[in-house]
């Protein structure tokens, strides 16, 4: 069963919530080693998107992803807003006006978001960043063949292990790099977002 | 040189997450440089700490006299947000994301701008102002050199020994001359960045000397770490098409007092 713009968007809105929920534990993983403004940017990212999403209904999966870009980079004022901004951008490239997404166009977005990622901001495995989150993700979810929830659970799952790894890195991008070998034993916030994205999706994409 | 800038001059955009900071910077670079735009963009549109992708986009637009724009930041997130709005742009050509030390690099751009050079040429400037004390230029073996100098005064500026650029003065058809500082302040930021603008019209490489030290004359932060008071002479060389004229007008300048 393909994914459509209304799943899309049902998706989003899932995701929405789910950033609402960990506002605060995103607030405290970056005050530990970056600027404390990773949560209340991303709620006032996705609040916007909410509000978007009342006011128009996206005609395709591509044009929903795009609206999250745009909302993206001009609302959310932290590092979150160029490199979210630039994944969604990147992704609905990828999924064209595809007016139904299959589990491997979903895999396809997930490795153009990464490549934007990496574009955007340079950082690489083992940087303690989001990338660190969304390449194992990427991996995962191109040898999960199926369905798109069936993706989208494998790459959640791959996201959440490798959120979880960035705990020992000394971070060498973004505000945590200042703070050299005191910026390990820390969660890092951006590969937690990214995680929390993920699994809302694959939750929402299995209870379609 | 093109035909836009004999009509207009690069402009600069300050993308920082604190208002304050991007007024600030904006606000010293623009006070060596009367007639361009630099344009300070920061915070976020509710007046926090961030970068706001929609303001810089306008700023972008703002600054564009037809020369171009040279885009400085802070911190990481914010050379992201600039380099996206520069992509959005309609001829991201125009647009110029340049890593360079903040202040330093907006001073240096600025001058580099209001003396008409263009867009690659004031980024060049604004990155190559990073670190810009002036360079020992017999000294590369790292004596101490916070004594004193042959001139008598008490020079205070670190040494950067390991360092050191070849002295210019050794290269072949150099045009050089002794000229003195007849002003009081000698070669501090005004008459600097004169100096520096003066050079930026020409085809020429100038180097300043004074005492065992030289600035490249293209900078104005390294030829006002010289620390040249009013009174003493500079060494100035120049090398390039232009040399005998580069030459020529510093001597005239300083001639004028740099019209102080």
């Amino acid at each position: 069963m393909g994914c459509t713009a209304a799943d899309v968007v049902a998706a989003l809105r899932a995701a929405a919530a789910v950033v609402q929920e960990h506002r605060d534990e995103l607030v405290r993983l970056d005050q530990a080693i970056g600027d404390a403004d990773h949560g209340e940017n991303l709620r006032r990212g996705f609040t916007a998107l909410l509000s978007r999403l009342d006011a128009e209904e996206p005609a395709s999966p591509g044009k929903a992803l795009k609206l999250v870009a745009t909302t993206l980079i001009s609302t959310v004022g932290g590092a979150a807003g160029p490199l979210y901004g630039t994944a969604f951008l990147r992704a609905s490239a990828a999924v064209g006006d595809a007016a139904e997404l299959d589990g491997e166009a979903v895999a396809r977005a997930l490795q153009a978001a990464l490549e934007g990622v990496v574009a955007r901001g340079k950082a690489v495995v083992g940087d303690k960043t989001m990338v660190d989150a969304l390449t194992p993700a990427v991996t995962a979810a191109a040898s999960a063949e199926g369905s798109v929830a069936g993706v989208l659970s494998a790459a959640a799952d791959a996201a959440a292990e490798g959120a979880e790894s960035t705990v020992p890195m000394v971070a060498r991008k973004g505000r945590a790099s200042y703070l050299g070998e005191r910026s390990a034993g820390h969660l890092d916030p951006g590969a937690r977002s990214t995680a929390l994205l993920l699994r809302a999706f694959a939750d929402a994409a299995a209870g379609a | 040189m093109t035909a836009a800038s004999e009509t207009s001059r690069v402009g600069l955009v300050v993308v920082s997450h604190s208002e304050m900071l991007a007024s600030g910077v904006a606000e010293l670079a623009g006070q060596m440089a009367p007639d361009i735009a630099v344009l300070p963009v920061g915070g976020t549109e509710e007046g926090g700490l961030g970068t706001d992708y929609g303001a810089v986009v306008e700023a972008l637009a703002d600054a564009d006299s037809g020369a171009g724009v040279v885009v400085l930041y802070d911190l990481g997130s914010a050379k992201m947000t600039a380099e996206m709005a520069v992509e959005s742009a309609d001829d991201p050509s125009r647009y110029t994301v340049v890593d360079a030390s903040l202040v330093e690099g907006a001073v240096a751009a600025a001058v580099a701008a209001q003396g008409g050079a263009a867009l690659a040429a004031v980024a060049a400037a604004a990155e190559g102002a990073s670190g810009e004390a002036p360079v020992a230029v017999h000294d590369r073996a790292g004596q101490d050199r916070t004594g004193q100098d042959r001139t008598g005064q008490d020079r205070t500026g670190q040494g950067r020994s390991g360092q050191g650029r070849p002295a210019l003065s050794i290269v072949p058809d150099a045009v050089s001359a002794e000229v003195l500082l007849t002003n009081e302040v000698g070669l501090h930021a005004r008459p600097a960045a004169l100096l520096a603008r003066t050079v930026a019209q020409l085809d020429a490489d100038v180097v300043v000397r004074y005492g065992d030290e030289e600035a490249n004359a293209a900078s104005v932060l390294a030829l006002m770490g010289l620390g040249a008071p009013g009174g003493r002479s500079i060494t100035v060389v120049a090398t390039g098409k232009d040399a005998g004229e580069a030459v020529r007008r510093i001597e005239e300048l300083a001639e004028r007092g740099f019209d102080d």
